[in-house]
């Protein structure tokens, strides 16, 4: 995890297109600038946090079912429940799965765990729309890449990747 | 139709936490319940449930923008109940 710069999935760990869900693996690095105010010699992953890493587990297993076609953006978090401290060091394995594919919505249930204790849980729904800038879709490609999610038979251009897309 | 309509009424009265006598077939949706898109996403999901089908949220939104229909349309309770049994009717068709 990169939190300062919301990079909040390290890597996939299993995908299932027909299950319609996600496994990602997330480590909490041991410093950073977040623990010196949340909390001084208490450092905690803050539970916004938390929420973030499953919205973003739940919006790379949707862009994946829709093959990168549509940006989703966090819209509500419902039954939300932070269970237990997580710290520095400690690894989340977040499970997302897609419940309902709407029209430019989405529901999904989404829980974290650490050494297989059930740390968060919550249901998702995010709001999906065409990317509004090429860019974005580029990154979101590049993340996908960078955290190994598996591509199949997503067709992606070299231009794609890149950012460099005309329309959207 | 009357029992959409209940269905519909009593998603709306959960969700929302609306008084269900306060809702009528006439009510519209925003206007007269007040029910903003956020709160219309979960409507549409349990409607979604409820009768399995897809509420066309994305053409119907589209539709009002480019003035092709009207939000009484969709979002008068009668008429989104129409709207429904014809979905309704389309999927076991």
């Amino acid at each position: 995890m990169r939190l300062e710069y919301f990079q909040m999935i390290d890597k996939v760990v299993e995908l299932d297109l027909e299950a319609r869900t996600l496994r990602t693996a997330n480590t909490v690095p041991c410093e950073s600038p977040i623990f010196e105010g949340h909390f001084p010699g208490h450092p905690l992953l803050p539970g916004v946090l938390l929420f973030e890493i499953m919205a973003q587990s739940c919006g790379m297993l949707l862009l994946r079912l829709h093959n990168y076609d549509r940006m989703a953006f966090l819209a509500s978090v419902d039954k939300g429940k932070l269970r237990t401290f997580v710290v520095p060091g400690q690894v989340i394995d977040v499970f997302a799965r897609l419940e309902h594919d709407g029209s430019g919505y989405a529901r999904l249930k989404a829980e974290g765990r650490v050494e297989g204790k059930l740390v968060c849980n919550a249901d998702v729904t995010l709001k999906t729309m065409p990317f509004p800038a090429p860019e974005l879709r580029g990154y979101l490609l590049s993340t996908a890449e960078r955290i190994g999610m598996p591509m199949g038979d997503a067709v992606i251009g070299t231009a794609e990747r890149a950012g460099n897309l005309t329309h959207v | 139709m009357s029992t959409t309509f209940e269905t519909v009424a009593n998603i709306i009265a959960e969700t929302c936490d609306i008084p269900r006598e306060n809702i009528t077939p006439e009510s519209h949706a925003i206007d007269d319940l007040g029910i903003d898109s956020l709160d219309f996403l979960d409507i549409a999901f349990a409607i979604d449930k409820a009768f399995g089908i897809k509420l066309p949220l994305e053409s119907w939104t589209q539709e009002v923008n480019e003035g092709k229909a009207t939000t009484e349309q969709y979002f008068v309770l009668k008429n989104l109940c129409a709207r429904i049994d014809e979905l309704i009717a389309a999927k076991s068709a």
